[in-house]
Formats: structure tokens, C-alpha cells, sequence
């Protein structure tokens, strides 16, 4: 380490000043508490890029570690662990990324209560890049749970009519993940070696023990993704959320749980990985198709999206357990893709639903004619998440399906096969929502005279749909930023397999 | 300049026309009309110009040169780079494209200005030469790839455009969604025919370890011989792809709605180029094609059946578009029949010649509906005739005698007379099915005959006899703007068999070096003469019967009475769309709407509801429990010790 600060402990905590500076100066105004939320948050992103320049590309291995003893239990230390690799930096730049852009699109949408709303926004901020960046695994259940305490208040204060009922359900479905986790981690921890996760991968444990662990860990980021048939939560607390809340959730927090996979039952339990992949895959493709049929037949837009995340992350899990370097790399691409093009799409929603103050289709139609350049920008979100070549969503899906079709650990081209599929649903379901909202004349008189995008709400989706198209056509940085981390994840598996057999 | 410098210029045919739109998105509505129109035709312009130094070059030195600037996607082993390849087969495409394009712009600048009046919106004229622009990169990375995966980038852009121009008018048609309906049946249906690409692609990763055209074509003999099942597979699924791009059975039905975008959209995408990409993808995989004879034998019959099946729907519609639309069907079938048969370079040919005498025919129908929609204006008639509709028309020969004289080149040139340029590479495909293909052979000679039969009853119902309406009556002729890209099209469907003459092969020259040395197509004097006869006889036929029809505006087709429920099988298109929306259409809604209610609220959001409602009421009876009562707490203890010694007790 060359600086004296660790950077990772700045992008960690640094949103926690302007959670006191709201809290001193929460009298002086709506307007101020937003610029200090802003600010903060571009600060935050301004030292997730300087940890980037500190991030040396050709290593696989953790980076701009910090260790500190911390507690002890039943002989083990448990440490306050971070560090940083090239699968969770791209998960931390894409938190730093997409959270002032949340917060720039609160402007007009949060009226009430605005200190609590950015305080809880960039709590969450914090809980989202410790659980990226811990490696002590108390350390990380305990920013895992954290995190919920903010979301649920997101939800169940800021949300719209069913929001109680939604944040209760959100709180509950992980919870019920996260006992099992804690479950494990203490499992793991008291008989086989410790919480250290550093100290952990690729450690015997003996098989049936891995395939009971890699089940309570499993349930947990499986809700959380969610994966097919755990979501349920999904629908309902995105629909509920404040548009900012539906942001970061699709954004981020779905990718705890897929980060998760990567981060523990990949290297920790590879045998059972190894065993339950076909499994992971099939109800991975199960929920491709599954959320794909389900979104083309909603009638809020909201909803309809949401039930797009289930199909997308289904990509993302199909990719993570077909164990081949491009599915897995596809897959890390495609979790910032989905943060990006969701994104994008929850904040389309809100624009529409500020103007209009629905969610239903029915209640749209023909507004490409009067917000032309709103129709054009969702035009290119739609495309973007339909995965069209030259935008971000192709590269990913292409990678994940080309290395699962020829993947060995899958043993068969069927999973994907079936799930290319799912390209062709995704333009079903994504080209009828904009038909039915952009296209066609104009059916509402209310419709007639709504405004065009203002230039705080382009300065909001810009930078997303420039991120789109860099990846689209030249995802290089972003693939060379993980590759290394991949490569030494994979041959730990590799490794696994070979004495398998 | 050395050959190899000028290769250096390939990427500017994709540059160019994203400069021109880039520059229209900009500034093309503040800068009004002519600019964006004249920006627009100078990028497409300029980008004929480098078609043309490279071709220039690759005469000087036919080798196929590679300029490969970045790096795409690299992950493990598969590598995949933006390259582009510079081979007699991609700038014969590369010059099509360009030019028929750039010519199509110019027309755009008189048709659209009346369109976008016409339509109601002066305000969209810019956005259209935008999509032009974006149509005409997209093609260019499909012809200029050198890998298989920057192809299908192409691919899916030239997709996007044909959805975006389909779709031009989203607020119009039938129920004022209908054009956006057709454009979104258009993106699906090629989606579909996508994944059979893409399914091809991951197969050919899977077996040759990379999508670099040199690098795979040459392991395709030794491939085919390990593992000739996966080659069958490679080559059907990527004629999915084909079918959905070219139009063939069974996704050809997306091309008669796209009909509903502006028509010079009609003669550049969905007549001209897009639509060809099959075609040329099929060319471009000669080396798998002719290792797998299964599958060239299925591509043959794909192509030649659709060939029939679309000229008969031709024959038995009334909009003027939508009998070009199907004729294109038709005519592409022939190119796909030729391919399969492995006459690549009659296939070629033809894409080449009907290029220019389909979007020929496509842009004079423009104006012919144009003129009709002046003379609508003109005429102050009551009620409004549909100006696409030939029953509406009549004698327009007259009112529009250059567009008359153009359209008649074009219909001839269709038609197979010779010596314009349809005869000659329809002969050649006819040619190649004469050895050895007899079945196709007939039946290609009758799609031959009806394709002039439906030329004839077009000419006849639109140019003569007498106007049928007020519209026909007050028709005027178009524009210079308009005419002048017509007379050009009319001249190269007149001269363009000059490209490979029987004897001379020009094209078959210069495409051996990319296709390989094949023998050149002889010239068979009987099929010529079979199909210069057919030819004649078609519109010799349609001239009788069409002449003497009823001539009023709703009179019934004189074949409808004499072919029965025949000419009503060809009028309603053989009801294939309603076939598919029964089988395939209905049953998916219903199935997602089964997914999303009864399945995904009733059961799967029931099954964790149900969760809660059951700890809910565990709770409650737990609580019954604690009723504060020491007695029962009592009672309670001693049921627990009895259990616990009888436990101990049984053990």
C-alpha cells in the first residue's frame, strides 16, 4: 500500500458524511439536503475511481487489503476484512455509478421527508459496497443485513399504495435466506477453519457438508437474485419502491445475491458446485423463460420490468454455474448490464409516472409523438435490455450463452439452447411495452401536452445509455478488469474437477 | 495507391453514413429540410464512392484483404476483433448496397417532403434520413465482416432499421396501430430466424474454436468428416436465419406488413438489400453449403417452394405494394433455390439485377401512389380511394408517362424478357436447376410464367384501359428529384445482364476469387428459349384477360370467377397468417397468461403467502398456551416428565 488511507475504507464510510452533515444541517431545506446527498454520492463515486487507478489489472488476487482483529469466537478471529478483486470492483463502481444517478432522479418525485429519504439512501450506499468489499464472512452477513434496514424503510415509507404490505414481504423472503446463511457461516466458521474467506476457498470440507452449506448459502443469494420459484418478493417491492428504491434494487442488491454465488459457493463449496450446476442451470433457464412469459402479460409497467429482471438474471445465473471462462465473465458483465439497462428502464417508469401519475400501459400510447425525446432514449433503454448487438445487453448474454452451450461442466447444449430463447421473449414482452406506451396514436386527451425530458432528467439517463454503448462495442476495460479474477476462481474448479474424477 | 492502402478505406463505408447521422441528429432539424436530405445522400454518396476504390483495387490485386482495427470481445479462447474483410464477393455487396442506396436517398429528398405533408408531421422528415443513414452502416457491417459474430451485429442492425422505418408512421393503420403492429411482427419474426444464427454460431465456436471466416472455412471438409451431424445442424440453423431475413417459408409473412413503412423504404430494405442478406449469408458459407449436400438440398427446396407459394399470393392481391412484396418473396426464393443448388454465382447475379429493377419497381409504385394521392387532392372527390389500390387506378400511362415508361422497364425486366437484366440471371438460375434438378427445374419454370402473369395484370390494372377514379383521373407526374433516380434504375435493369453475359462472365470472374473456381453457367439455348416463351405467354395471358375485364373501380377479378376457391386461397395468402396465429400466437398468450395468474399469483406468490399465514397461526396456537394459568402450566410440566420417562423408559 502506497497511500496512507485505505481506499476501500473511504469508499466504504465516505457516504456516511453526508449522513451527518444531513443530520446537522437537516433544518436548512430540501434543496441543500439533496445537494449534500448528490455530492456525497459523487464524491463517493470520485474514490471508487481512484481506488480503480490504484487497482493493478493484471493480478488476480485481493487488493488494497485491510485486516483488523476484531472479535474472537470459539478460538476463531473474526476480522474486520475488506478487499477488493476484479469481481467486486465492478460491483462497487457500479454502486458508486448508479447511486447519484438515483438520487439526481429524486429532484421532483421526493417531496416529503427528504433528510430521512437521502440519509437512508446513502446508509444503503455504505451496506452495499461493505458487503462487495468484505472478506470475513460475519463481517459481510453483518453489511448484508444492514442493508435491509434502509431498503425497508425506502420501501415502506416512500413507496406508493401496497408499500407496507411490500416492505414487510421484501424484509421477510431475505430473512428467511439470511438465517439460513448465518446458519452456515457459523458452520463453517466453528468447524472448519474460521471466518476468514481468504483463508477458506478451496478448503476440504467433505462433500456432504458442502452440499448442505452450499444449500443455506444457496437459498439466500437465490432469493435475493431472485431465482425461479423464490421471487415473488421481486414484483411487489419494485413495484412498491420509490423509483430511486427500484433503481438500486434491480441495480445492486439483486447483484449481492448473484456476487454472492461467486463469492461463496463457487470457491468454498466447488465439489457441491460441481455436483449441483446442472441444477443451478435449469432453474436458472426455468426462470429465463418463466419471467420473460410472465412479464409479456402485465398490465403496469412497473411490474412488467420487474418481471424482466427475473429473466435477466437468469442469464447471470445460467453463466455463473456453467463454470467456463466466457459464461462467467458474461455473467459479471451482464450483472452491470442488468444494473445499467433495468436502471434505465425503472427510471423511464418514473418519468412517465411523475408526468402522468399511473403505471398502467393501457393509460399511455403515442407518446414518442409528444416526448419525442423521451420515446428516443427508451427506445435505446428497450434495445439495450433486448440485447441488441452494438449495446451493452448482447455482449453479455452472448458470452454467457456461447460458453454454456460448449460448457463441460454442463454436459449438454440444452441449457442453453433453451434459453436463447429468452432472446426472442425479451423482444415479445419489451417491444409490446413500447408499442403500447410510445407507438400507436395518442389515446388520452391527458396525454397530449406532456412535457419532453428536462435537462436534469437527460443528465440522468445519459450517462447510462454512454456506459451502454461503451460496452456494446468496447467492453475490453471491463473484461480485462476481471479476467485475471476469473481465471484463478475457474481454476480452482478446475482443480476440483480433475481429482473428482 | 497501392492496393493495400486503399483496403485501409473499408471502415469508412460504415463511418461515413454514421458521421451523416450523427450530424442530422444534431443539427438536422434546425438546418431544415434539404440539408438533412442532402447530408444523408452525400454519407451514402460518399460511401459508393469507397465501394468503388476498393473494387478498383481489388481489380488490380483480387486477393481478399483484411483491415482489422480493434479488439471486440476476448475472453479464454474465443477471440473476436471489428475487422473488416475486403473480397470480390463483400464489394460486389458493398457496391449494391451503395448505390441503389444512394440513389434511393435522392428520391427520398421530393418523396418524403410530400410523405411527411401528406402524413401530417413536417416535423419527422429529418428522423427518416437518420434511420437511412443508421440502415446503411448497419448493411455494411453485414457485408464487410470478417467474422461471423461482427455479421450478426450487421444483421440485427439492419433489423432494428427495418423496425424503426416499418414503424415510421406508428400512428397509423389499422386502428391507428397497425403499422406499429407490422413492425414489431417484423423484428420477432427475424428474432426468430436470429436464433437459429446465433444457435449456428455457438455450434461453430463449438467445433472449429472461432467465428473468423478464413479460420473456419478452412476446417469445414475436415470438420464435416468428424462430425457430419454437426455440420447438418450448423448449416439448417443457420438457414432459420436465412428464412427469417430473406423471407422464405416459414417467416417469409413479416414481408408483406413491412409493406406499411414509406415506400422508398419498401424498395431499399425490404426489396433491394436487407432482405438479400440471406443470400448472401448462404454465398458467404459456400465452404460449409457444398460439404453438406443434405442441407443444400433442403435450402433448394426452402427457396423454389417459396418461389411458387409467394408468386401465387401475388396473384391474387390488389395493393400495389403488396404484389411487389410478394413478387420479392418470390424472387428471393429464386436466388435461395440457386444458392442451394449451389449456383452461387446465379444467385448473385440475380440479387444484383433485382436489386435494380425490384427497387426500381418499388420506387415508380411510389410514385404512381403519389401521383394518385396528388390527383386526390386535385380532384376534391367526396369520399378518399385508397391510392395503393390497382382498382383505383386505370390508364395512369397517360397522366405519368415517364413513370409509365420506367415501371414498364422494371416489369419486363421481372417478367424475364430479354434482353434486359432479369432474363439474364433468371436463365442462369434456371440453367443450373436444368442439370440434374428436374423437379425444381418445373417448378421454377412455372413460377417463371405466373411471375410474368402477375407483372402483366399489374400493368394492365394500373397503366391502361381508362382512369377508374377521380384520383386516376387528376393524377400528375412526380418531381425531377423523383424521376431522375428512376431513370438511372431503369437503365441499369435494362443493361445490367451486361454483368455476366453468357460467354463473357464478368461476375463469375471476379466472384471465383472468393467462391472459388466453379464452371461458368453455359448457356442453354432451350431453357432460354422455354423461359423467354413463359415470359411472353404470362403477359401475353394477363393482357388478354386483364384488357377485357370490367373496367370499374369494385368489379371482381376476372379469375375469380374461373379459379373459384383457388384465386380465394391466393387472395387471402393461403391463410397462413391466421394458421400461425392460431397455433402459435393465441396458445403463447394463453400460456403466459396461464404463467402469470393462475401459476405465478395463485401459486407461487400463494406458496410464500401461505408460509406466513402458517407461522401466523402456529403463533397463535402457541400463544394459547401461555394463558397465564399456573394450573395448565402444570398440567403441561407433567405431560412433558411422562414423555420424557417414557422415552427413557422405551429406549
Amino acid at each position: 500500500m502506497t497511500s496512507v488511507i485505505n481506499p476501500l475504507l473511504l469508499v466504504t464510510f465516505f457516504p456516511l458524511v453526508g449522513v451527518v452533515l444531513i443530520l446537522l444541517l437537516g433544518r436548512a431545506g430540501k434543496s441543500s439536503v439533496r445537494w449534500i446527498a448528490l455530492l456525497t454520492s459523487l464524491v463517493t463515486f470520485g474514490l471508487s475511481l481512484w481506488m480503480l487507478s490504484q487497482f493493478n489489472t493484471a493480478e488476480g488476487g485481493i487488493q488494497m487489503e485491510i485486516n483488523l482483529p476484531w472479535l474472537t469466537l470459539g478460538g476463531n478471529t473474526i476480522g474486520f476484512h475488506m478487499g477488493v478483486d476484479g469481481i467486486s470492483i465492478l460491483m462497487v463502481l457500479l454502486t458508486a455509478f448508479l447511486t447519484p444517478i438515483a438520487i439526481l432522479s429524486t429532484w421532483k418525485a421526493v417531496e416529503e421527508r427528504v433528510n430521512g429519504f437521502m440519509t437512508f439512501f446513502l446508509l444503503l450506499e455504505m451496506g452495499m459496497m461493505g458487503v462487495f468489499l468484505s472478506l470475513d464472512m460475519v463481517l459481510f452477513y453483518i453489511f448484508w443485513e444492514f442493508t435491509l434496514v434502509p431498503m425497508y424503510f425506502l420501501i415502506g415509507l416512500w413507496g406508493s399504495q401496497r408499500r407496507v404490505y411490500a416492505a414487510i414481504k421484501f424484509v421477510l423472503y431475505t430473512m428467511a435466506g439470511s438465517l439460513l446463511m448465518l446458519a452456515g457461516i457459523l458452520w463453517v466458521g466453528l468447524t472448519y477453519g474460521g471466518f476468514d474467506l481468504t483463508k477458506l476457498t478451496g478448503s476440504a470440507i467433505p462433500l456432504t457438508a458442502q452440499l448442505w452449506l452450499f444449500g443455506a448459502f444457496g437459498l439466500a443469494f437465490a432469493i435475493k437474485v431472485p431465482m425461479w420459484p423464490l421471487h415473488s418478493w421481486l414484483p411487489d417491492a419494485h413495484t412498491e419502491a420509490p423509483t430511486a428504491g427500484s433503481v438500486i434494487l434491480a441495480g445492486v442488491l439483486l447483484k449481492m445475491g448473484a456476487y454472492g454465488f461467486l463469492r461463496f459457493n463457487l470457491p468454498i463449496f466447488p465439489q457441491a458446485t460441481l455436483k449441483l450446476a446442472p441444477w443451478m442451470a435449469g432453474l436458472a433457464v426455468i426462470g429465463i423463460l418463466y419471467g420473460a412469459l410472465v412479464a409479456f402479460r402485465q398490465k403496469d409497467v412497473k411490474r412488467l420490468v420487474a418481471y424482466s429482471s427475473i429473466s435477466h438474471l437468469g442469464f447471470v445465473v445460467l453463466g455463473t454455474f456453467a463454470l467456463t471462462a466466457q459464461s462467467v465473465q458474461g455473467a459479471i458483465l451482464q450483472m452491470v448490464n442488468h444494473g445499467l439497462s433495468t436502471g434505465a428502464l425503472f427510471l423511464i417508469v418514473g418519468m412517465l409516472y411523475e408526468r402522468r401519475h399511473t403505471r398502467l400501459m393501457a393509460d399511455f400510447g403515442g407518446l414518442w409523438r409528444v416526448t419525442p425525446l423521451l420515446g428516443s432514449l427508451a427506445l435505446l433503454t428497450v434495445l439495450s435490455s433486448v440485447g441488441l448487438p452494438g449495446l451493452n445487453g448482447f455482449v453479455g448474454e452472448f458470452t454467457i450463452l456461447l460458453g454454456a452451450f460448449n460448457s463441460p461442466f454442463l454436459a449438454s447444449p440444452w441449457f442453453a439452447a433453451v434459453a436463447t430463447l429468452g432472446v426472442i421473449l425479451a423482444a415479445v414482452y419489451l417491444l409490446h411495452m413500447f408499442q403500447q406506451v410510445f407507438l400507436g396514436p395518442v389515446r388520452h386527451e391527458e396525454n397530449e401536452k406532456l412535457a419532453d425530458l428536462s435537462p436534469r432528467e437527460i443528465i440522468v439517463l445519459a450517462p447510462i445509455l454512454l456506459v451502454a454503448f461503451w460496452i456494446g462495442l468496447y467492453p475490453k476495460p471491463f473484461f480485462e478488469l476481471m479476467s485475471p479474477a476469473v481465471e484463478q476462481l475457474l481454476a480452482l474448479i478446475q482443480t476440483v474437477a480433475q481429482t473428482a474424477h | 495507391m497501392e492496393s493495400a492502402q486503399l483496403f485501409n478505406l473499408v471502415p469508412w463505408v460504415v463511418f461515413l453514413p454514421v458521421i451523416g447521422l450523427v450530424v442530422n441528429i444534431l443539427l438536422g432539424k434546425r438546418l431544415g429540410e434539404t440539408f438533412s436530405g442532402v447530408v444523408a445522400s452525400l454519407a451514402a454518396g460518399l460511401t459508393f464512392v469507397v465501394a468503388v476504390l476498393l473494387a478498383i483495387a481489388l481489380a488490380a490485386a483480387p486477393e481478399a484483404g483484411v483491415v482489422s482495427p480493434w479488439e471486440w470481445i476476448s475472453i479464454g479462447d474465443l477471440s473476436v476483433r471489428w475487422a473488416f474483410r475486403v473480397d470480390t464477393l463483400s464489394v460486389v455487396m458493398m457496391l449494391v448496397v451503395s448505390l441503389v442506396g444512394t440513389l434511393i436517398h435522392i428520391y427520398s429528398i421530393g418523396y418524403m417532403h410530400n410523405d411527411v405533408r401528406h402524413n401530417g408531421d413536417p416535423g419527422r422528415y429529418t428522423r427518416f434520413f437518420i434511420f437511412l443513414n443508421l440502415f446503411i452502416a448497419s448493411m455494411m457491417i453485414l457485408v464487410s465482416a470478417d467474422n461471423f459474430l461482427m455479421m450478426f451485429v450487421g444483421w440485427e442492425g439492419v433489423g432494428l432499421c427495418s423496425y424503426l422505418l416499418i414503424g415510421f408512421w406508428y400512428e397509423k393503420g389499422t386502428n391507428g396501430t397497425g403499422n406499429a403492429v407490422a413492425a414489431k411482427k417484423a423484428f420477432i419474426t427475424n428474432r426468430i430466424g436470429d436464433f437459429g444464427l446465433l444457435i449456428a454460431l455457438f455450434l461453430i465456436f463449438g467445433y472449429f474454436g472461432s467465428l473468423q471466416f478464413d479460420e473456419v472455412f478452412r476446417q469445414a471438409s475436415a470438420v464435416a468428416a468428424a462430425h457430419p451431424g454437426a455440420m447438418l445442424l450448423i448449416t439448417l440453423a443457420m438457414l432459420l436465419g436465412v428464412t427469417g431475413k430473406s423471407a422464405q417459408i416459414p417467416l417469409f409473412v413479416w414481408l408483406p406488413d413491412a409493406m406499411a413503412g414509406p415506400t422508398p423504404v419498401s424498395a431499399l430494405i425490404h426489396a433491394a438489400t436487407m432482405v438479400t442478406a440471406g443470400v448472401y449469408l448462404v454465398a458467404r458459407s459456400t465452404a460449409f453449403y457444398s460439404v453438406v449436400p443434405a442441407s443444400q438440398t433442403v435450402v433448394m427446396w426452402v427457396g423454389t417452394l417459396t418461389a411458387l407459394l409467394a408468386a401465387t399470393i401475388a396473384l391474387g392481391q390488389y395493393d400495389i405494394k403488396k404484389v411487389l412484396a410478394y413478387s420479392t418473396i418470390s424472387q428471393l426464393g429464386f436466388m435461395v433455390a440457386a444458392v442451394g443448388m449451389g449456383a452461387m454465382v446465379a444467385g448473385m447475379f440475380h440479387l444484383v439485377t433485382h436489386a435494380f429493377f425490384k427497387g426500381l419497381l418499388f420506387l415508380a409504385a411510389g410514385s404512381v401512389i403519389q401521383g394518385m394521392e396528388r390527383g386526390m387532392h386535385g380532384s376534391h372527390a367526396s369520399s378518399e380511394p385508397d391510392p395503393q389500390d390497382m382498382r383505383n387506378m386505370g390508364g395512369l400511362r397517360k397522366k405519368i408517362p415517364l413513370t409509365f415508361w420506367v415501371y414498364l422497364i422494371g416489369g419486363l425486366a421481372l417478367s424475364g424478357i430479354a434482353p434486359l437484366a432479369g432474363f439474364f440471371s433468371k436463365d442462369e438460375i434456371l440453367g443450373a436447376a436444368y442439370h440434374g434438378h428436374a423437379a425444381i427445374f418445373i417448378l421454377l419454370v412455372i413460377t417463371a410464367f405466373l411471375t410474368a402473369f402477375y407483372m402483366g395484370r399489374q400493368l394492365v390494372m394500373v397503366f391502361f384501359g381508362k382512369p377508374l377514379t377521380a384520383a386516376a383521373e387528376h393524377a400528375s407526374e412526380s418531381p425531377r428529384v423523383v424521376t431522375i433516380p428512376l431513370i438511372i434504375l431503369a437503365a441499369l435493369s435494362l443493361l445490367g445482364g451486361a454483368l455476366n453475359l453468357p460467354g463473357v462472365h464478368t461476375l463469375e470472374h471476379w466472384l471465383s476469387h472468393t467462391l472459388g473456381e466453379g464452371e461458368p453457367a453455359e448457356f442453354i439455348w432451350l431453357v432460354a428459349g422455354i423461359s423467354l416463351l413463359l415470359a411472353l405467354l404470362g403477359l401475353g395471358a394477363a393482357w388478354l384477360i386483364y384488357s377485357r375485364r370490367t373496367q370499374k373501380a369494385d368489379a371482381e377479378d376476372p379469375l375469380k370467377k374461373p379459379l373459384g376457391a383457388l384465386f380465394t386461397g391466393m387472395e387471402r395468402k393461403w391463410w397462413v397468417d391466421e394458421l400461425y396465429q392460431a397455433l402459435i400466437l393465441n396458445p403463447y398468450k394463453a400460456f403466459a397468461q396461464f404463467m402469470a395468474e393462475p401459476v405465478d399469483l395463485g401459486v407461487i406468490d400463494r406458496v410464500g403467502g401461505g408460509l406466513a399465514a402458517g407461522t401466523r397461526a402456529l403463533a397463535e396456537g402457541l400463544r394459547k398456551l401461555e394463558n397465564g394459568y399456573v394450573r395448565s402450566y402444570a398440567l403441561w410440566m407433567f405431560i412433558g416428565l411422562l414423555a420424557i420417562m417414557l422415552y427413557l423408559f422405551l429406549r
